[in-house]
């Protein structure tokens, strides 16, 4: 076998394709990050672990709903079931920051609240932790997003802001 | 590699053909249902005139999913990589029994995991996240068809070894080095549902265990889920490096880089599958955010592939066409071939496939699209449109040639590939739509209680696409079964086509042919990436959610 000199023969166009498209995932980087980790806009963390087995009859998920911290400051229990959360409906005063623990006491769900950034999966075991302000009054949806039985179609409740 | 005398074996031709009737079988089945759930997001939901057979929106979204995504994907990639193989080596395959043996073993697999789902036992999706229970059938059932295709990847292994022994010092055919990278990748990363399905899934189904750990099945299942999509989406690349360039009668653009690029996807593939886990509670953020990184850098071999396979499509519409002009020289390539049309329009709708992909991947973005019908919108775009879309277009040449019979119907085919792409269009352009504004995925919306009116027009938009898919899927359909069953027999003339590349391969670096070292960088990378996050996680393992049947 004769020698043939090797080379990666990158013609120039190519080569400047690539450093614009490490540049470009640099730049996207950057603005996630900056977006995270400066401007706070977090994904869910290890909260807490929980027995799904127990956490409906023992625990702040027995009595599932709002917790005035302090004038404008909750915190919100809800309990994912087949198929409801408990509570179905709440209401907080516009401007208030309300943390959500959100638990499952059977399978997987999902929590999303409509028209916000507030998006969490529901596992069981699992506590989901979000908090988020209402700027806005009106009415905001929680769903269930992930398919949990017959019945998921209808999974939802309602958060009232109200002015 | 361009003048062949190596002649694919009449026995190894119908083993082909086995995989290729297994896959298309499952394909058509699993695209019955696609109308329904489409139909129902408009308003017309035909579940109910099933009921006497089929129980749910659930069940068939179920069969869906698994016959599609997982079944017809699995059975034309391993029957494909095959012949990529043989005749990439231009050998023989070293054992042919063991190849046999895994192809069984996956037909075993599909038919103990389609009772289940067919008796409604099984309707936990593709996902089938615990605890919600399915019958053991169905998990033994996936764990076979696995298992099948590792023993057929074993036999791509040693005929490649084989191949290497007797021929020192030559590159190795690129077509088969990207076979076998995308055989060995797959291996690694079926090693989390394996471990799902085996310690947690299958145990518990059978009653040994009581309970399950939700959280810690999601992290091996998504270990797996994300390289599963560069399991489907690698062998339709082999055919756009390393096919479609002699198909448009040009060359592939650079050896080098289309090496490169397989194996950066072999390296990135597997460490970065916290990005489907954004938003799961029992993930740090840290380890998500690292591997929102790990994803960005998957970016780079997409762009590579980007650049050389349209780099070599324009060469051969300049050199070969006499096309011109910035964007000119695309209307003259060979829309003509029904093969080559497939896959042009594949790689048009990969195009939004990716930019949306990049979006999913974002990070914090993700906590507005999260299980969302954006996703299944995106990967429609994906699976269904650059994968499903490309092997369409390798079938129109690969049936003929393993058949020995005359495309059939070659204007209807055409016409198939451009009703399915301007569906898909119609289709996964609404299903992003509405799932930015809110819409769940998997779920019947017509049903949603939640549902603002103004969706309507989207929702409508959804159904109509997805007719128009399945009006394609039917031709295709038509077209393939008329070819295969052919009473004339009209001796066809079809070589397997193999792009030559413009540098000789043997120019192509050393390290780029090279195992050891991608292997090591390969799994140090997983180490890093999902080590300390698995150690955890089953050091705290709690097997408290008995879960069970909710449909």
């Amino acid at each position: 076998m004769s020698e043939t000199k090797t080379s990666m023969n990158i013609d120039p166009y190519e080569r400047n394709w690539i450093i614009i498209s490490i540049v470009l995932a640099v730049v996207f980087a950057i603005i996630i990050a900056v977006a995270g980790f400066a401007y706070g806009i977090q994904v869910p963390s290890p909260e807490q672990r929980v027995d799904p087995r127990t956490v409906a009859s023992e625990g702040p998920w027995a009595d599932p709903g709002l917790r005035e911290l302090a004038p404008g400051k909750y915190d919100a229990y809800i309990l994912a079931q087949t198929w409801a959360f408990l509570p179905r409906e709440m209401t907080v005063p516009v401007g208030s920051e309300v943390t959500f623990y959100i638990t499952s006491k059977d399978v997987q769900h999902g929590f999303k609240l409509q028209d916000t950034n507030l998006n969490v999966q529901v596992v069981p075991g699992q506590v989901s932790k979000l908090t988020i302000t209402f700027d806005q009054p009106g009415d905001y949806d929680y769903i269930c997003t992930e398919y949990c039985g017959a019945a998921h179609a209808v999974m939802f409740g309602t958060l009232h802001v109200e002015e | 590699m361009s003048t062949s005398n190596y002649q694919v074996s009449q026995a190894d031709k119908k083993f082909i053909g086995l995989h290729l009737l297994f896959a298309t079988a499952s394909l058509f089945v699993g695209s019955l249902f696609g109308p329904l759930q489409a139909l129902e997001h408009s308003g017309l939901d035909l579940y109910p005139y099933l009921k006497p057979i089929f129980k749910s929106y659930y069940q068939g979204l179920t069969i869906h999913g698994v016959l599609n995504a997982l079944v017809w994907t699995t059975f034309f990639i391993t029957g494909f990589l095959t012949l990529v193989v043989i005749y990439g080596l231009q050998r023989d395959l070293r054992y042919p029994k063991l190849n046999r043996v895994g192809f069984w073993v996956m037909v075993v697999g599909l038919v103990t995991t389609a009772v289940p789902i067919l008796l409604d036992e099984a309707s936990v999706l593709y996902t089938f996240y615990p605890p919600l229970k399915a019958h053991w059938a169905f998990y033994a059932g996936l764990t076979l068809v696995v298992v099948g295709s590792w023993i057929e990847g074993y036999g791509f292994y040693f005929t490649f070894a084989e191949w290497r022994k007797e021929n020192p010092g030559v590159r190795s055919p690129l077509m088969a080095l990207m076979a076998v990278i995308t055989m060995a990748m797959w291996q690694i990363a079926t090693l989390g549902v394996a471990v799902e399905i085996l310690t947690m899934l299958l145990p518990w189904s059978l009653g040994l265990i009581e309970g399950t750990d939700p959280q810690l099945a999601r992290t091996y299942f998504w270990f797996t889920g994300h390289p599963l999509v560069y399991f489907w989406l690698l062998p339709a690349y082999i055919s756009w490096y390393a096919m479609l360039p002699k198909q448009v009668g040009g060359k592939l653009f650079s050896d080098s880089l289309a090496r490169t690029a397989f194996w950066l996807f072999f390296l990135l593939s597997v460490p970065l599958g916290f990005h489907h886990q954004f938003v799961d509670p029992g993930v740090p953020a840290g380890w998500k955010f690292l591997h929102a990184m790990l994803t960005y850098s998957v970016f780079i071999p997409s762009m590579l592939t980007a650049f050389t396979v349209i780099a070599s499509l324009e060469r051969a519409a300049k050199k070969t066409h006499g096309g011109k002009g910035l964007l000119g020289w695309i209307r003259v390539l060979p829309w003509g071939d029904p093969s080559v049309s497939a896959q042009l329009l594949a790689g048009i709708l990969f195009f939004f496939g990716g930019v949306g992909g990049l979006t999913n991947a974002s990070y914090n973005v993700n906590l507005v699209l999260h299980n969302t019908s954006w996703v299944p919108g995106h990967f429609h775009l994906t699976v269904a449109s650059a994968v499903t879309l490309s092997f369409w277009g390798i079938s129109y040449w690969l049936i003929p040639y393993l058949t020995g019979k005359e495309l059939k119907h070659k204007k209807l085919a055409t016409w198939t590939n451009w009703i399915w792409f301007v569906g898909m269009i119609i289709f996964s352009n609404a299903m992003h739509v509405v799932g930015l504004l809110g819409a769940p995925r998997r779920t019947p919306l017509g049903l949603a209680p939640y549902i603002p009116e103004e969706w309507s027009g989207h929702l409508l938009r959804v159904g109509i696409g997805g007719s128009i898919m399945f009006v394609a899927g039917v031709l295709y359909f038509i077209v393939v079964v008329r070819t295969a069953w052919a009473k004339k027999y009209e001796p066809a003339d079809v070589e397997i086509p193999v792009a030559e590349s413009v540098h000789d391969p043997q120019q192509t670096p050393e390290w780029l042919d090279k195992w050891v070292p991608w292997l090591i960088a390969t799994i140090a990378l997983i180490i890093i990436a999902y080590g300390p996050q698995l150690v955890d996680q089953i050091a705290n393992i709690s097997l408290n959610s008995p879960g069970g049947k909710f449909w």
